[in-house]
């Protein structure tokens, strides 16, 4: 609970320090807070209790979903190299700051225990998100990428909040408390309010546009390929990561009563996410447009879980999501470097041929890349397979037979694209000059690649906590 | 006085027209060209959001709803910043608000 009254003070803090003259303070000073944030959200280990007026509860689902959304955004700002340098036209204090924000808004969005948190805390993140989205104010890709997602997430807000209403309307709470209370009851003697129905799904419909979900997907790769891509790491990963703990919470504990009124909907939802991503993740010529895809793929996995709804649920889920987050980082910061120097038709140069013999002019670079895609394909030894088989045991322990086939053939399908980028790294001919890395960016890409496969040999390092 | 005032009129009949105003919102998000009138739609949405909640607030004389409607106006406030401040930004780039120039970003 301390970690979100501080990264809001550090919010602030962060503006201050953009006075100095100098810009090489910011990189230090954001990771130092988001350490101190990470350090305080580890002090609520085991504190079981509410805060705020019954707003927020702290428990150990809260602190580790915290810590990945902390971890993961400890590595963005790693690779973030103070945002362009001394381009007066960057505002490098003002985006650490924006970031900061937004992390707190995720945190709220995780430990939501009253409705109206969760609606401040979609909105810190998303209006954040929105301004992160756009700073590439002389770029039109920037610009379009960032009102289509303002316009639509919105527009998904506005739907989310009418569906809050008629929960309100129907069950008199906000709070997840009250509301399991009256779904349970209802439900027993057979007097549920249609209210309740129509603002479940819209409710769901409102979640579900945030994390990418289809049929709720169409604004995902426009803004990812929009956006700058150490914002779109973030978004992919921590916005991400923020949406499903969200998700997962009210499915499970506001509307577990109600499983077998949503659970048919979710499972069509499900089966559809996977199908749309994958499936076109494997047409796309553009790399950062794949990986836009393939996040709705990734969305499509841990909507398996939610769906699932058994107790192996919240640390399948959790440790999806940071097998995710971290392949996700370690993958566009691979593109970062490579796309910078290169153009195409007036843009950086995201399409696959960006790759081409990367194996021989920075082998080190192609590696990172390597494990990362094997880890997002979900192959052994990586930590995205320990990730995809927790998950899959999940849905079986729930008896989801044909989802989970669904689920098992498009990871084949995602093998097929993820390995597109292998093939070009090594074995297509290179004709640029090798890449070069600044050290903590090294550091950084290590950190991860490092954690994946650690994760991938000893699975239990981490899961025993979750 | 306020509440019994809000109570002459039947609860059903706030609801539908909350309806009615969320799915005029909708319909204009979904047809309109322009990123202003999109934009004002969404809010159209929202205050069809706040209505609901005032009228059921005051049905189950209960202040929770009333106050989640200012979150809804401050968190609303903040949003018409950011997207007005997005779309002066693309007013400078594009001079036009017609979103059907939004076509960079395609496969």
């Amino acid at each position: 609970m301390l970690s979100i009254i501080s990264l809001s003070i550090f919010g602030i803090l962060n503006l201050f320090l953009g006075f100095l003259k100098s810009r090489q303070v910011l990189l230090p000073a954001t990771l130092l807070f988001l350490l101190v944030a990470l350090v305080l959200n580890s002090l609520d280990w085991n504190d079981q209790a509410l805060y705020f007026s019954d707003m927020l509860r702290v428990n150990n689902l809260f602190v580790n979903f915290s810590a990945i959304v902390l971890v993961t955004s400890l590595f963005v700002v790693g690779l973030s190299r103070t945002f362009g340098g001394d381009d007066e036209h960057t505002h490098p204090a003002e985006y650490y700051a924006i970031l900061l924000f937004s992390i707190a808004g995720a945190l709220m969005m995780i430990g939501f225990e009253n409705l109206i948190m969760l609606f401040v805390g979609v909105e810190v993140l998303s209006v954040a998100m929105y301004v992160l989205t756009g700073t590439d104010k002389r770029n039109l890709r920037s610009n379009e990428a960032a009102l289509k997602y303002f316009l639509m997430g919105s527009f998904a807000t506005g739907i989310l909040l009418f569906g809050v209403a008629m929960i309100y309307g129907a069950t008199g709470s906000f709070k997840l408390g009250g509301i399991a209370t009256y779904v349970e009851v209802a439900i027993r003697y057979g007097s549920v309010s249609p209210l309740l129905y129509v603002g479940l799904l819209l409710l769901f419909i409102g979640m579900l546009f945030k994390v990418s979900a289809a049929p709720f997907h169409f604004w995902t790769p426009d803004v990812y390929e929009g956006a700058p891509t150490i914002f779109t790491a973030f978004m992919s990963t921590v916005v991400k990561t923020a949406g499903f703990a969200a998700l997962y919470k009210l499915a499970s504990v506001a509307f577990g009563g109600a499983y077998g009124f949503w659970a048919q909907t979710m499972a069509i939802v499900t089966v559809l996410t996977l199908l749309v991503g994958n499936i076109t993740a494997a047409y796309q010529t553009s790399f950062k447009r794949m990986m836009g895809y393939s996040s709705i793929s990734h969305a499509g996995y841990l909507l398996l879980g939610v769906v699932a709804n058994v107790s192996a649920s919240p640390s399948a889920i959790l440790f999806y999501s940071l097998a995710y987050s971290l392949a996700t980082v370690s993958a566009f910061g691979v593109l970062m470097v490579v796309s910078e120097k290169k153009l195409y038709e007036g843009g950086a140069d995201e399409r696959y041929e960006a790759f081409n013999g990367l194996a021989k002019s920075n082998p080190l670079l192609a590696f990172v890349m390597t494990i990362s895609m094997l880890s997002l394909a979900g192959i052994p030894l990586t930590a995205g397979f320990w990730g995809k088989f927790f998950i899959f045991s999940a849905a079986v322990q729930a008896n989801l037979t044909s989802l989970l086939v669904i689920a098992v053939l498009m990871s084949c399908v995602g093998i097929y694209y993820y390995f597109r980028v292998i093939i070009s790294m090594y074995l297509k001919p290179s004709d640029e000059n090798p890449v070069i890395v600044s050290n903590g960016f090294k550091l950084t890409l290590l950190l991860t690649t490092a954690l994946t496969l650690l994760l991938g040999v000893f699975p239990d390092l981490v899961k025993n906590i979750f | 006085m306020i509440p019994e005032v809000v109570q002459t009129i039947p609860l059903q009949y706030y609801i539908y027209l909350a309806t009615a105003l969320f799915v005029i919102g909708i319909v204009g998000v979904l047809t309109r060209r322009n990123a202003i009138i999109i934009f004002m739609s969404v809010e159209l949405m929202l205050n069809a959001v706040n209505l609901l909640l005032i009228a059921f607030s005051v049905y189950r004389s209960d202040p929770n709803g009333q106050v989640f409607v200012f979150f809804i106006m401050a968190v609303a406030a903040a949003e018409v910043a950011i997207g007005l401040a997005l779309i002066v930004v693309i007013y400078r780039n594009v001079r036009s608000l017609d979103i059907g120039l939004l076509n960079k970003l395609k496969w």
